[in-house]
């Protein structure tokens, strides 16, 4: 026996690290080995990709089945219907008609106009009493509220080119308005005779200048715009304009619905002053837009006093405002397959840890882990990532070909830029892996399969169709919409909303109450209370 | 599934002859398994909580300004709650299989139960039987909701809106409609279940296969065709239709009509997880 100290038994293997990479490292290699799991994710992929073609693929333009049933020869592209809007300075399709009595301004200069009224005619109470053969006598003395007349100075007289007006309007004061997408308020109130309007515009180089006053002789700027590429030679004037009577119902029996039937105004304008070159001479009056059937007006002069009446619009066009017959899309139609990809992924998430607790596994996974709230990260991180590269795959495939499809079979699909097309496709994908970790993180507190899945296919999923095909009216689900997870739908939203255009606006075609990323943003607020409950009784609880 | 299944609910002794020996243990068996756990009970009361709070909280949403016509389905629009009930009744259902097959109990079932067709047919005749019962309470608390709630918010009888009753015909047909309803999607829920097995995957499945028709319904409405075919054949929008008692002309399939699309589903379903329930190992 030798006297000294006893050395204990050490292994002759390397200890086993335990940092946050190895963590992922087991969380993702469970992920994989189980077949189950991946075929959820790959299914997740493809029905949200092929629900989102089939969408597409459905849509079919009335024109075109039409002239096939027929065997006459078959129109396509911009012959078919809706194909064909102006196109406005940024990009967007613009409905672009108004009466407008016009001279030509060549360099800088400015025009000012009293707004002594505005009236106007409405189409009729009852459409059905409409179809009399004396039409316009069926029609009742009212306006809309953008009813619009005023001045503008437009870079020509093609429909969509570049403009800025001053204006007065139905029920929104006075306005103005840029480039069809802008629109900044004046003077508040409507326009009497015992309460004139004064307008002017007065152009500097490629910059306008908008003012208001009530009297004439205190003016307020009401705002300044750069027009680009405006030339030398524009035509300015005074203009009278109406958009379509829309009447929203308030949302009985299954979302909102919109009609719309043309309607007038007419505006009353007195003492124009110029300044500036203006080599016409004399006023000319004519209908921008003409080939609108809807389109009607005219102008009386009688000296410095002016009678300008019109019917249309100056505004971008809204997408799903479109006619039944003539289809239109936006890239939101697309991704409805989210829904289904939701579910399955919710399945996937949530699997990914109660099948711990039905196997045991998560002895054994905390055993080697023993910080509980790390390894719950790894797995929100690993669930979370490889939903969002599935989901980019899809909602990308989903984006791009639906609109092949869709241009192909003849339905106008409305432009986006490529930021948006970008942020619904990227939005598509979080709000599955965002949904993931909520699954995932539910899972943890509730320990059982059936009960987690339902409860986050119930608030994501429900509240959104209670919006778009349930009996509740409008104001209600647009609450559902805004408090609940079904908020992140918001994100996939890619026409833009415009204050200035009356329009149906509801989640069934596409629109959506809360801003896109506000609307994540609420998805990832509850994902993250539920994640914390989840650290918080994954740590007390036995496992 | 062909033979008779005994009259009687389980637990009433009064039946005493059983046609096909067995079958009456299998009920035995299955109902000592449902009552002595707590999760059913509390399913069972969470469908009827969560049916009649949505159906209140949904009319309460709705008024009927002064002055305006009001196209409201009220019965429909008082069965609300059985839209979000009925994900409660499938989580009740698909545990009732889903959950044996988790713990494994399904193996020591199917041993002292060689006849696996008798096994499901007692599982569905319990879960029917149990969801009937809660959904009549269900529909009742909400028809009773709207009864109360309604004729604040504008819906009088002066305006066409006689108090909600279930002694009026189509009201009635749409309130004993619901409670069918949610007994058609809990036998759905059973059969696909029974062949899916994994609770999580047949949760899905089922909340998928319901509540994904109304979404592609709403993308789809440009073309009638499809249109037309997912309301008439999708179980959710085919089997709502009972709920309806307005406008019954525009509907795609008649009420009756739309619950026996349901039922399909259900037999369909049913049949498959009986076959498969057959053919596979546990």
């Amino acid at each position: 026996m030798t006297a000294g100290t006893v050395t204990p038994y050490r292994t002759g293997e390397q200890a086993g690290r335990d940092g946050f990479a190895q963590l992922l490292r087991a969380e993702w290699t469970k992920f994989r080995t189980v077949r189950g799991w991946v075929i959820g994710t790959v299914v997740a992929a493809l029905v949200t990709a092929g629900i989102g073609l089939l969408a597409a693929g459905t849509t079919t333009s009335s024109c075109q089945s039409a002239s096939s049933s027929s065997g006459g020869p078959t129109r396509t592209g911009s012959a078919c219907g809706a194909a064909a809007f102006p196109v406005g300075p940024g990009g967007v399709p613009v409905d672009d008609s108004f009466y407008f009595v016009r001279q030509p301004l060549t360099g800088n200069g400015s025009i000012t106009v009293q707004v002594t009224s505005l009236t106007g005619l409405l189409p009729p109470a009852n459409p059905n009493l409409q179809a009399g053969p004396n039409g316009p006598a069926d029609t009742r003395p009212g306006l809309v509220p953008w009813a619009k007349a005023g001045l503008i100075i437009k870079n020509g007289t093609s429909q969509g080119s570049a403009y800025a007006a001053m204006m007065v309007t139905g029920d929104h004061g006075v306005r103005m308005q840029d480039n069809y997408t802008n629109d900044t308020a004046g003077q508040p109130g409507a326009v009497s005779p015992a309460s004139p309007r004064w307008l002017r515009l007065t152009r500097s180089g490629d910059t306008i200048t908008g003012y208001d006053s009530a009297d004439g002789t205190h003016w307020t700027q009401v705002g300044t715009v750069h027009l680009a590429g405006l030339s030398s030679t524009v035509q300015a004037g005074l203009f009278a304009t109406s958009p379509a009577y829309t009447v929203v119902s308030q949302g009985f029996g299954g979302g909102s619905n919109g009609s719309s039937l043309p309607s007038q105004a007419t505006a009353v304008f007195d003492h124009v002053g110029r300044s500036g070159t203006w080599p016409g001479g004399r006023w000319t009056g004519d209908y921008i837009g003409a080939g609108d059937a809807s389109g009607t007006g005219g102008y009386h002069q009688a000296g410095d006093r002016f009678t300008v009446t019109g019917s249309g619009d100056i505004a971008p066009v809204i997408a799903g405002s479109g006619n039944e017959g003539d289809p239109d899309a936006t890239l939101t139609n697309y991704l409805v397959g989210s829904f289904a990809g939701l579910i399955a992924v919710i399945v996937v998430a949530t699997m990914f840890i109660t099948a711990e607790y039905r196997r045991g596994l998560i002895r054994v996974t905390l055993t080697a882990s023993p910080r509980r709230g790390r390894v719950l990260a790894a797995k929100a991180l690993v669930i979370g990532s490889v939903t969002f590269v599935a989901g980019l795959v899809a909602a990308a495939a989903a984006v791009i070909f639906g609109a092949q499809l869709s241009r192909h079979k003849g339905t106008y699909v409305f432009p986006a830029s490529w930021a948006t097309e970008l942020r619904v496709i990227a939005g598509a994908a979080a709000l599955l892996a965002v949904a993931a970790v909520l699954a995932l993180a539910l899972g943890t507190v509730l320990r059982r399969s059936a009960a987690a899945v339902t409860l986050v296919i119930v608030v994501i999923v429900l509240p959104y169709i209670m919006g778009v095909a349930s009996v509740l009216p409008a104001s209600a689900s647009d609450w559902l919409l805004r408090i609940t997870p079904a908020a992140a739908f918001a994100i996939l939203q890619a026409a833009p909303q415009y204050p200035q255009v009356t329009a149906v606006y509801t989640p069934t075609s596409g629109y959506f109450p809360l801003a896109p990323w506000a609307g994540l943003a609420v998805l990832c607020a509850y994902a993250a209370l539920a994640l914390s409950l989840a650290v918080v009784l994954l740590r007390r609880r036995d496992a | 599934m062909s033979q008779a299944l005994p009259a009687g609910r389980p637990g009433l002794s009064g039946v005493r002859r059983v046609e096909v020996t067995g079958m009456r243990d299998a009920l035995h068996a299955e109902w000592t398994k449902l009552r002595t756990v707590s999760g059913p009970a509390w399913l069972l009361v969470g469908t009827i909580v969560l049916t009649v709070a949505v159906s209140a909280a949904a009319t309460a949403a709705v008024k009927c300004p002064s002055g305006i016509a009001c196209p409201v389905d009220t019965p429909k629009l008082s069965l609300t709650g059985i839209e979000f009930g009925q994900a409660v009744v499938a989580i009740l259902a698909v545990l009732v299989i889903s959950g044996e097959y988790s713990t494994g109990m399904i193996r020591i079932t199917l041993t002292a139960m060689p006849r696996r067709s008798a096994v499901l047919a007692a599982k569905a005749v319990l879960v029917a039987g149990l969801v009937l019962a809660a959904g009549t309470i269900a529909v009742g608390g909400s028809v009773l909701a709207g009864r109360v709630i309604l004729p604040g918010h504008g819906f009088t009888a002066g305006r066409g809106f006689p108090l909600l009753s279930v002694a009026d015909g189509p009201t009635l047909r749409a309130a004993a409609g619901s409670v069918l309803y949610l007994a058609l999607i809990a036998l759905l829920s059973l059969g696909i279940a029974a062949a899916v097995r994994d609770s999580a995957v047949a949760i899905g499945v089922v909340l998928g296969l319901l509540y994904l028709s109304p979404i592609i319904v709403s993308v789809v409405s440009g073309d009638p065709v499809w249109y037309h075919r997912l309301e008439r054949y999708a179980p959710m929008s085919a089997g709502l239709t009972i709920q309806d008692t307005i406008g019954l002309r525009g509907l795609a399939i008649s009420p009756w009509g739309g619950l026996g699309v349901l039922a399909a589903w259900a037999a369909a379903a049913l049949l498959a997880g009986g076959l498969l329930l057959r053919r596979r190992d546990a």
